[in-house]
């Protein structure tokens, strides 16, 4: 695990904290910003590049409210422990997996996957379970109650 | 802290047309990184830069998009301790308590999914990220105490190693030929 802490300067503090919802419509969104950070466009564009290639950021633009835009699901499975990798391995290969991560449960290992329909998910789901031999849970959003604004840095 | 009190958006029936399914398989990776992206993804969807804006103002009104901006990764940030907590709540109490938790800014997922007995008798599933385990142990037990949570059945799933991680992928691309 990478264990490293990243330094920013205040102009990239300011753009990863201060523009993660109402970001402008407008022709020249960048420009936008540039004059609210008293930077250049081209500036403002560098360095979502560079916070694009490192990693910092996973893009700029829309956040999907879940199941409105083709179907997807969390999913989880209790794998023995020394299965673990060669499950999560079999799991993150499957192109509608999104995240595929470890929990410390019985439930160890947790995925979302996404797919256009609900039917070629549970198709996948279905795959899993046969290849594995292990039982899947299908956990489906049913109702969503979270206010997504972004997320609060709090650069200390 | 920061406690949002605006109302959840109300779910509207959404109708999305072939253009819109272009436009965000499209934009499902990011808006492209130059002076006039919307300019840029009008070009290749052959419609109009002004159209491509309405078209994203309506997906946002109509609440299938929460919001556009920057997108940042909590791990790479230093948000290194991730919980998910779970609790086994009352049919009829889901929605209240779900939207108690779903207002504190460092939840950043609040939903209600089935329960799937005898395995798993948990319905309703929030995340909480924090620079350490410590941080997100406070912050769900003032969670508890706001939401006067603490009599629910609960656990708490701490994330462990990420196999993978990559944006949510909608929409295949149309191929052009």
């Amino acid at each position: 695990m990478k264990q490293f802490t990243r330094y920013f300067n205040e102009t990239e503090k300011r753009l990863l904290n201060n523009y993660q919802r109402d970001f402008p419509l407008c022709s020249r969104p960048y420009a936008e910003l540039a004059t609210e950070l008293g930077i250049s466009e081209d500036e403002v564009i560098d360095h979502l590049q560079r916070l694009q290639e490192n990693k910092t950021i996973s893009r700029v633009g829309p956040v999907f409210r879940v199941n409105t835009v083709g179907a997807s699901s969390l999913a989880a499975m209790a794998v023995p422990e020394d299965e673990l990798e060669e499950v999560a391995k079999l799991v993150s290969s499957y192109a509608a997996v999104n995240h595929n991560y470890e929990r410390e449960h019985t439930f160890n290992l947790w995925f979302v996957l996404t797919s256009p329909s609900e039917e070629e998910l549970l198709a996948t789901l279905d795959d899993i379970e046969s290849r594995t031999g292990l039982h899947v849970l299908y956990l489906p959003m049913q109702e969503d109650y979270h206010i997504d604004l972004g997320f609060d840095l709090q650069w200390a | 802290m920061k406690v949002t009190t605006f109302p959840q958006l109300l779910r509207r029936p959404v109708v999305l047309d072939d253009t819109d399914r272009a436009l965000i398989a499209l934009v499902q990776k990011g808006l492209p990184l130059c002076h006039e992206p919307y300019a840029k993804l009008a070009m290749s969807l052959g419609i109009t830069e002004a159209e491509v804006m309405q078209r994203l103002q309506s997906m946002m009104q109509a609440g299938v998009i929460k919001r556009m901006g920057v997108v940042v990764r909590h791990h790479e940030l230093g948000y290194r301790a991730n919980a998910m907590l779970v609790f086994d709540v009352p049919d009829d109490r889901v929605s209240q308590l779900g939207r108690c938790i779903g207002r504190f800014e460092f939840v950043t997922l609040c939903y209600r999914r089935p329960r799937r007995l005898p395995d798993w008798p948990y319905n309703l599933f929030c995340m909480i990220h924090g620079k350490d385990r410590a941080t997100v142990l406070s912050r769900i037990d003032m969670l508890k105490d706001k939401c006067q949570l603490h009599d629910l059945p609960c656990d708490v799933l701490f994330s462990n190693r990420q196999f993978k991680q990559r944006g949510a992928i909608y929409m295949q691309q149309q191929v052009i030929t």
